[in-house]
């Protein structure tokens, strides 16, 4: 990572540490998110080999059974490097602490790690429709992902109209980090939006469920 | 009413194919306490039917009541009252010990200690589960793994149990055991029933009452006695001589029973040995399609 920055001194107008701290908050809330919901990833397999009949007979809810089948808590290990990154960067940084600011932090993580939740939830919902759906969804998933660690300023157009608004990536670390420091953010993402993520984090969630509803409705159920 | 469907329709989209129906504008009442076994060719929609009923398929046209609710909008209340064994599915967990396996169903459905361990006795008692409780579940035999199935679908006590084939597979003993305790619970909790099966012997075992569905239509609703009479399917009496022959002596059950057969037949000849065939059920399907054309 070091040298991805090493050359350039700033990135979309950001310093490294700034950078480091979007990276931090991106990667933390993301593991957490994987860490409940990644075990929707094997959502395809139990859809090809038919297993899917059985959770519907439970009475529980099908998400619910899906992501508690499989809880890793060894998946919170990958958490360390942004856990690190962030603590680090949250020292480095020049930083105004009030209870506004520690606020903002907190509601962040809670909102950015649910965002990122309703992107698995919905890339799930996806698979009932696509064949090979996997590869399609993990484009949103993982590049939502690592377009979350990357200051949105740098991003091109479409990336901007898909992690800007539709799964909104933008306002999980990189505005969050520019209300914490204080900085104004461009024109399309003024800072003052890291005090709606609630909001982005509600519209996230209605979008998610409405796919998966959406998919649990059209499965074809498993032969036999 | 426990089981209702009014012209309940189910098609798949294939591609560059026309649509299939699999199930045709189906019109079904089952009462509670029947037990009806729902036969049919390959194909006839017989699982499709049960995934509408237990609220896994949505359907395509049509309304489906199960245990006077709504299989997608109530699926979790019907899921309480319904145990449902798939012959080609587990549902229990491949690595687990067998009696782990029922702790955790015990827990999502909510079970109490004591209910819970009150029925898991008399279900490891009634289907014989105790020698290999402690087996994960990828070890068992296929019998064995089926009457696990069963005591893990009726663990809950539920109303309606459904089962897709639970015979598949299972040598004769095997299938004799699984039907005498169906029959044993049935009369312990006076539990409704809904079977298919490929296997006569099921339907003679444990049901009262036979539907027959044809490419997604029922083209039968009644008694099995009714069926064989519809369709003039017969009893063969197959009796060996003493001179060392065999003779098949085919004979309608609804006017003459076996033993008046048989003491014709010994009236004639000295029998040494005798078994009696039943009508199969492939062949009392056949001759429904083929008079319903
Ligand atoms: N998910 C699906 N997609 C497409 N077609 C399907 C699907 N599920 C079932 N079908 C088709 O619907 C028809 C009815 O299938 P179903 O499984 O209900 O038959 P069945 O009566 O249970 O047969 P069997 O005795 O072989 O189990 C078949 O022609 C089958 O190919
Ligand atoms: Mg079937």
């Amino acid at each position: 990572m070091w040298l991805v920055f090493h050359n350039v001194k700033a990135l979309g107008g950001l310093t490294f540490t700034q950078v480091l701290l979007v990276f931090g908050i991106a990667d933390v809330c993301f593991s957490l998110a994987d860490m409940f919901f990644g075990h929707l990833d094997s959502l395809p397999t139990y859809l090809r080999q038919g297993t899917l009949d059985v959770f519907y007979l439970r009475p529980q809810p099908l998400l619910l059974q899906l992501i508690t089948s499989d809880i890793s808590l060894r998946r919170l290990s990958r958490a360390s490097v942004g856990l690190a990154s962030m603590v680090i960067a949250l020292w480095l940084n020049d930083i105004h602490w009030s209870a506004a600011t520690v606020g903002l932090l907190a509601m962040t993580m809670i909102c950015s790690t649910a965002i990122y939740c309703a992107v698995y939830v919905w890339a799930a919902g996806a698979q009932f429709f696509l064949v090979n759906g996997a590869e399609f969804t993990n484009a949103f998933v993982y590049g939502g992902r690592y377009a979350a660690t990357q200051p949105a300023s740098v991003w091109n157009k479409p990336l901007k109209v898909v992690f800007g608004f539709i799964f909104p990536m933008a306002i999980t670390a990189y505005v969050p980090t520019l209300a914490l420091l204080g900085l104004p953010g461009p024109s399309w993402l003024p800072a003052w939006l890291a005090w709606t993520t609630p909001l982005f984090a509600a519209w996230s969630w209605i979008f998610g469920l409405a796919f998966w509803r959406f998919g649990v409705r059209h499965y074809q159920g498993g032969g036999g | 009413m426990i089981i209702e469907t009014d012209q309940l329709t189910r098609e798949f989209k294939r591609r560059g194919k026309p649509k299939l129906v699999a199930v045709d504008h189906l019109d079904i009442r089952v009462e509670p306490g029947e037990t009806v076994g729902y036969i049919g060719a390959n194909g006839a929609g017989k699982s499709t039917t049960i995934k509408m009923l237990t609220g896994i398929l949505v359907p395509t046209s049509g309304s489906v009541r199960t245990c006077g609710l709504d299989p997608l909008k109530q699926r979790r209340e019907l899921a309480r009252r319904v145990g449902v064994v798939f012959g080609q599915r587990s549902q229990l967990w491949w690595d687990l010990p067998t009696a782990e396996s029922f702790t955790i169903l015990g827990a999502i459905h909510h079970l109490g200690r004591t209910e819970l361990t009150a029925r898991r006795d008399e279900l490891v008692e009634q289907l014989e589960l105790g020698e290999f409780l402690s087996t994960p579940v990828r070890q068992l035999s296929l019998g064995q793994r089926m009457r696990a199935e069963v005591a893990a679908a009726l663990l809950h006590s539920p109303q309606l149990i459904i089962l897709d084939e639970p015979t598949i597979g299972l040598d004769v003993l095997s299938k004799q055991r699984l039907r005498d305790f169906l029959v044993a619970e049935r009369r312990r909790h006076g539990t409704t029933l809904l079977l298919t099966t490929h296997d006569m012997g099921d339907i003679e075992r444990l049901c009262e009452r036979v539907l027959v569905v044809d490419h997604g239509r029922l083209a039968y609703d009644g008694s099995l006695a009714g069926l064989s009479r519809t369709v003039g399917a017969q009893r063969v009496l197959v009796v060996d001589l003493a001179d060392g022959t065999r003779q098949r002596i085919p004979f309608d059950a609804e006017k003459v029973t076996a033993a008046t057969v048989l003491a014709q037949a010994s009236e004639r000849a000295e029998v040494r040995d005798l078994s009696i065939e039943e009508p199969d059920i492939e062949d009392v399907v056949r001759r429904i399609y083929s008079a319903a054309r």
